[in-house]
């Protein structure tokens, strides 16, 4: 196999891993719209305090690296994070929910800007070193490529998290239920779902994954800040419209794609301009196709 | 005793004041049709009676009084509302919708006796099973709307509009089988501005007009009045 060759199948592993944590984080984005049609920018600032739930837990456990490790870090993010998200549609949203979906939008702003300040006051505005999760070790070796431990540990999570949330959404009772609300919330409670609980669990699930993300990243990229949720945020928001928002199949395609096309363009074009590339093909492919890849322009049957 | 009693109904929204005092009720057994134009309230209505609109007044049903009561506690109680535009799940399948129906109960045997006695009511819907509802026919969503109603095992079984847009034909079939579904025991409420095929197939009914019930009386009585004539049915 030529050099060329190998250098391109790294990138695309390292996109395809990148590509993953967006995945997740775009999947939370995707699923409040499909069920409220409300972009939670909040969702960044969840992804953000899940990263230092995990920090100070794994400082407090004094944690070694090491699977038991990831997985307990997991599971603390996993939780901080559902309980916020359950809290900041308590408070801020539901209260709302009559409102013009205009007033909504602004107040999710507003809880972002909220949690991002607070966490400046609550963590400090420094950046922290995330503790070692794994050992950062070599795999699989084949010829150039390499195939690291973080790489193989963001790829199955990210898997197991995935066909988990498709084995949810399909064939649980729950999972049918969410889908109804999503495409017809009046209908669904003339059926005895109850909306307010459907709702929940879609924040608890949405959250729950950004805490994976949060715990991924911080493996991976061990720096963290009260503002690191932006920039990732605003990608993940991008994927989730890129691959058609509402429908979770699209945000894992999209998110994949951002990571890919982030990857391809720091690896052959330029590190300098690896976002202004990333939103250039966003804007592109919803040029030619408006509902995102995988979005339905919706239809209705008279 | 009736049913379902409901006693000086009024709706406000938006500041229309949309039913004015309604009253009417329904005995177990009877189909029970609410006909008038578009705009008459009938949809209001159900709507209020399944908890989706606020309103004031009394509703009773079995004996108990449901006023305030959130519509997926309605369900529970045992009253289930095919609405207005069918209200399908597109992106489920039919089977998906069906089980949607079924929702509020976990007697996983009987729910298969049920999901089979569908089925058997609209044999079409068995081929399409794993079809997603949004690409079935109008005339095929209504039958899945109905069925899916059916899935919850009601007391009462509200049907809004189910003739709405679909051929003449598709029409008869879906009220033959209302009328099947009443002769194995089901009390119908039937909200309809098709009149002659709804009062045809009614024990009772009422006229509704903006917001007041105008006439009422026996579906053969309605079907010879000279007002519900020049009315409804589009002359002699």
């Amino acid at each position: 196999m030529g050099a060329d060759l190998q250098e391109f199948v790294q990138h695309v592993i390292n996109g395809i891993s990148l590509g993953s944590i967006y995945a997740l984080i775009a999947l939370g984005y995707t699923m409040v719209y499909g069920i409220l049609q409300l972009i939670n920018f909040a969702h960044s600032e969840v992804y953000m305090v899940g990263a230092f739930a995990s920090y100070y837990a794994a400082r407090f456990f004094d944690t070694k690296p090491g699977f038991a490790t990831l997985v307990i870090l997991l599971f603390i993010s996993m939780t901080v994070c559902s309980i916020l998200g359950v809290l900041i549609e308590r408070l801020a949203y539901r209260p709302l929910r009559k409102a013009p979906k205009l007033n909504i939008l602004i107040t999710a702003i507003g809880v972002s800007l909220f949690l991002q300040y607070s966490a400046q006051i609550v963590f400090g505005a420094d950046p922290k070193v995330f503790p070692t999760v794994l050992e950062d070790s070599t795999l699989v070796k084949w010829g150039e490529v390499e195939l690291r431990s973080f790489d193989v540990a963001i790829l199955g999570v990210g898997l197991v998290f995935m066909v988990g949330l498709h084995y949810l959404i399909h064939h649980t009772k729950i999972g049918k239920a969410m889908r109804a609300v999503s495409s017809n919330s009046t209908a669904a409670s003339l059926m005895g779902i109850d909306i307010n609980r459907i709702i929940s669990t879609t924040f608890i699930i949405g959250s729950s994954l950004a805490g994976v993300g949060s715990v991924l990243v911080g493996m991976k990229y061990p720096k963290i800040d009260p503002l690191m949720g932006m920039l990732i945020g605003l990608k993940a928001f991008v994927a989730a419209v890129l691959g058609g928002i509402g429908n979770i199949y699209g945000a894992v395609l999209g998110g994949i794609l951002m990571g890919l096309s982030e990857e391809m363009v720091v690896g052959y074009l330029s590190s300098t301009y690896r976002d202004a590339f990333a939103f250039g093909i966003l804007i592109l492919i919803l040029f030619f196709r408006p509902a995102g890849l995988l979005g339905k322009a919706s239809q209705e049957k008279v | 005793m009736s049913m379902i009693d409901v006693k000086d109904l009024h709706v406000h929204y938006g500041g229309i004041h949309a039913l004015k005092g309604v009253s009417f009720s329904v005995n177990k057994g009877e189909i029970v049709s609410m006909v008038g134009a578009n705009g008459a309230g009938k949809t209001t209505t159900l709507r209020a009676i399944s908890g989706i609109l606020q309103y004031k007044g009394t509703v009773s049903f079995d004996g108990e009084t449901l006023g305030g009561t959130a519509p997926h506690r309605i369900v529970r109680r045992g009253i289930a509302h095919s609405p207005e535009g069918r209200g399908v799940f597109p992106n489920l399948t039919v089977m998906e919708n069906l089980e949607m129906g079924a929702f509020i109960r976990s007697d996983r045997a009987e729910i298969q006796k049920d999901f089979e006695h569908c089925f058997e009511l609209f044999p079409r819907l068995k081929e399409r099973v794993r079809q997603l509802a949004g690409t079935l026919s109008g005339g095929e969503q209504q039958m899945l709307a109905m069925s899916r109603a059916l899935m919850s095992r009601p007391k009462l079984l509200m049907l809004d509009e189910p003739s709405l847009g679909l051929a003449p034909l598709i029409v008869a079939q879906i009220f033959e089988i209302v009328k099947k579904v009443n002769a194995e025991g089901m009390t119908i409420l039937l909200v309809e501005q098709n009149a002659r095929m709804a009062l045809e197939i009614s024990h009772r009914a009422y006229v509704v007009e903006t917001g007041k019930i105008t006439l009422s009386g026996s579906g053969r009585e309605l079907l010879s009045d000279a007002r519900v004539i020049d009315s409804y049915l589009g002359g002699p």
